[in-house]
């Protein structure tokens, strides 16, 4: 490895000592950034007496185990849980195809302006959602529905008496509008993704292609896209804990209790007037699980999607 | 449809090579077989130029211009959308009145001390979070860097955070920081030092014996900034790893030559290269800080009453449970106008650099 020989401390054996202390901040690191979790998994564990009298970074005494806690949290998050694999699932690969196509056309292709375009889908992915929020919830609360009734009672008013009424406060209606949204605000990140990926795969193949007279569309099929499934697992699982995670888009476009998801109800949970923390803790546990999972799994790949 | 684009890209491609032979690059190159044309680049370029509509832009089109349109009438027409709100007297039921637009709900909006108690906030979480994360992240990439056993092991956790969500790290900080069993206290207790921190913090309450983190407003932004720091600075570290990686060996080597010592290596020789990673880093930072509200949302559930209002969870208290919609968007506004700041000139520096 070349790391080694560039390395000032290891180069010098004779400072062994000063390695040691490296480990232990190292090893402080680790405290550092594990001890909420530590707590938490700790204090799930925990009965109401047990939480009062051990310190909370402590196990549960013998006595003092319970699973109740987590089953409270289990059964009051599971609905969440899979209404946010319901609308979390379909945005993230939504998201990651159109960046794909996306990131194609403005990469193998060289146009003119074409970094013009660029630079405002990737403002895109800097915007803060507060500025997009009223007007949001705006279209999918009052424009859609009244484009959508005008349309359905004028087109289908025999069928309909033209008394038909777009379903805006029905639960899955909201969950397909919340997964778009979605999509839509995930595609510039999933483009510079791909884009950055795209602009490294080399032009030669994709001219001898062209000269064949394969078209644009031939060429994605068939080269750019069997190319390009590393950098979908990357988007994907980045998008992925993006979708899953993020709670503002659900307070706004969610409104109906059955239909929230998995942040919304973890929130709800720890907003309770009594707080019972070994169960709220027990929700953050369940409500981490996914992504927690996905990154154990993924690592790797969720890392090159930060780090882009 | 594909059939007419097939044929007019082929036309297109009689078009160039009948025209542009011979002030082209192109050259005949004797081989094997006799004499072959080899086509020079040029003529890509001056043909380009030549064609009244770009062939590349047509051709490109159908790929990216539907999704283009659809997150830029999700981002652009929905920022439009919201400067007209604002401008409007919006309250939330009906129809907005557009038709008389006017700048009051800006005025209204520097008299409220509450805006700007929330942009001071934001502020300094912007600056004092990014800042110390920055300083974090780097010191531990450092310290990663030192080819250590368990590299993997030691990435992993530190970027572990960064997969949960705002909500729950809220849920695990509320905890931590809880007045009568928390963390912190508990540890304080362990030490003896409650007394002695009350009286730092908070020297004008006589009856307090326990740190209230999250009720007062000493304490509370910086209580967000530390659980913030704590989920974000192992993005700076992956960051500033990868930018360390970069820096060619020779470097350290030039530095072990000249005597340096390792501190000062790395002041004089290697941190200052790590300069475009800090500034994508800090960038990025900023945009999170921004966008905060889900963790103060998250953990105002549980502990109201210290001044935590960043301009994020403004707008949303605001527009949505106050119900003063055209309010909300020019808060939401000025939020976008600050996040420009943060990237304008970031986007402009890398589109000067070619880097886009």
């Amino acid at each position: 490895m070349s790391t080694s020989d560039r390395n000032p401390i290891q180069r010098l054996r004779n400072m062994e000592r000063s390695r040691i202390g490296l480990y232990v901040v190292l090893l402080f690191g680790i405290v550092f950034y594990l001890f909420p979790m530590e707590t938490a998994v700790m204090t799930m564990f925990k009965t109401q007496q047990a939480f009062a009298q051990t310190v909370p970074f402590a196990p549960p005494s013998a006595d003092g185990f319970t699973l109740a806690a987590l089953q409270t949290a289990w059964n009051t998050l599971r609905p969440g849980l899979v209404n946010s694999m319901l609308m979390a699932i379909p945005a993230t690969i939504l998201s990651a195809l159109l960046g794909s196509l996306t990131a194609y056309g403005l990469t193998t292709l060289d146009w003119r302006g074409q970094v013009g375009v660029v630079v405002l889908i990737i403002a895109g992915i800097f915007i803060p959602y507060q500025a997009v929020l009223v007007p949001l919830s705006q279209f999918w609360y009052q424009i859609l529905p009244d484009l959508m009734n005008g349309f359905v009672n004028t087109v289908f008013g025999f069928y309909t008496d033209g008394n038909w009424v777009y379903p805006s406060r029905n639960g899955d209606v909201q969950l397909v509008q919340l997964s778009i949204t979605h999509a839509a605000y995930g595609l510039p990140i999933c483009t510079l993704l791909f884009r950055s990926y795209y602009k490294s795969i080399s032009d030669e193949m994709i001219e001898a292609a062209r000269l064949d007279g394969a078209t644009a569309f031939s060429i994605y099929k068939n080269i750019i896209l069997p190319l390009s499934l590393p950098m979908f697992a990357v988007t994907l699982i980045y998008q992925f804990t993006q979708v899953y995670n993020d709670l503002l888009f659900a307070l706004v476009l969610v409104n109906e209790p059955a239909a929230n998801v998995a942040t919304q109800r973890l929130t709800a949970l720890t907003g309770g007037v009594v707080q019972s923390f070994n169960t709220t803790m027990a929700g953050a546990i369940v409500a981490a699980l996914p992504t927690l999972l996905v990154y154990v799994f993924f690592g790797e790949q969720f890392a090159k999607g930060v780090a882009e | 449809m594909r059939e007419i684009l097939n044929r007019l890209r082929k036309a297109g491609d009689t078009l160039r090579s009948a025209t542009s032979r011979e002030e082209s690059g192109d050259r005949q190159v004797a081989t094997d077989g006799g004499t072959e044309t080899v086509v020079g680049d040029r003529r890509r370029d001056t043909l380009r130029d030549s064609l009244p509509v770009q062939w590349e832009l047509i051709e490109s089109a159908p790929f990216w211009l539907p999704p283009v349109l659809l997150a830029g009438f999700f981002v652009y027409g929905a920022i439009f959308w919201n400067v007209l709100l604002s401008m409007t007297d919006f309250q939330g039921l009906g129809e907005p009145n557009y038709g008389q637009l006017d700048l009051s709900m800006y005025a209204t909006m520097l008299s409220d001390g509450a805006f700007w108690q929330a942009t001071q906030n934001t502020i300094v979480l912007l600056v004092v979070f990014t800042i110390l994360c920055l300083a974090l992240g780097m010191l531990v990439a450092i310290l990663i860097d030192q080819n250590i056993r368990f590299e993997n092991t030691f990435r992993t956790i530190y970027l572990l955070p960064m997969s949960l969500s705002f909500v729950v790290t809220a849920t695990m900080w509320a905890w931590v920081y809880n007045a009568k069993n928390g963390v912190f206290n508990q540890l304080l207790r362990l030490l003896n030092l409650e007394g002695v921190v009350v009286s730092l913090l908070k020297p004008e309450t006589v009856n307090a014996t326990v740190v209230q983190w999250l009720s007062w407003n000493t304490t509370a932004l910086a209580a967000v900034i530390f659980a913030l720091i704590w989920q974000f600075s192992g993005y700076a570290m992956v960051v500033f790893l990868a930018g360390l990686r970069a820096i060619p060996d020779e470097h350290y080597e030039a530095a072990r030559v000249d005597g340096a010592s390792t501190v000062r290596m790395y002041l004089r020789v290697i941190i200052p290269q790590l300069r475009a990673s800090a500034v994508s880093a800090s960038v990025v930072l900023m945009v999170f800080a921004l966008k905060a509200f889900d963790f103060i949302y998250a953990l105002r559930g549980s502990q109201p009453g210290a001044n935590l209002d960043i301009l994020a969870t403004m707008m949303y208290r605001v527009a949505f449970s106050s119900l003063r919609w055209a309010y909300g968007s020019a808060i939401a506004i000025v939020l976008f106008v600050l996040a420009l700041l943060v990237i304008g000139p970031y986007l402009y520096s890398e589109y000067k650099r070619g880097q886009l």
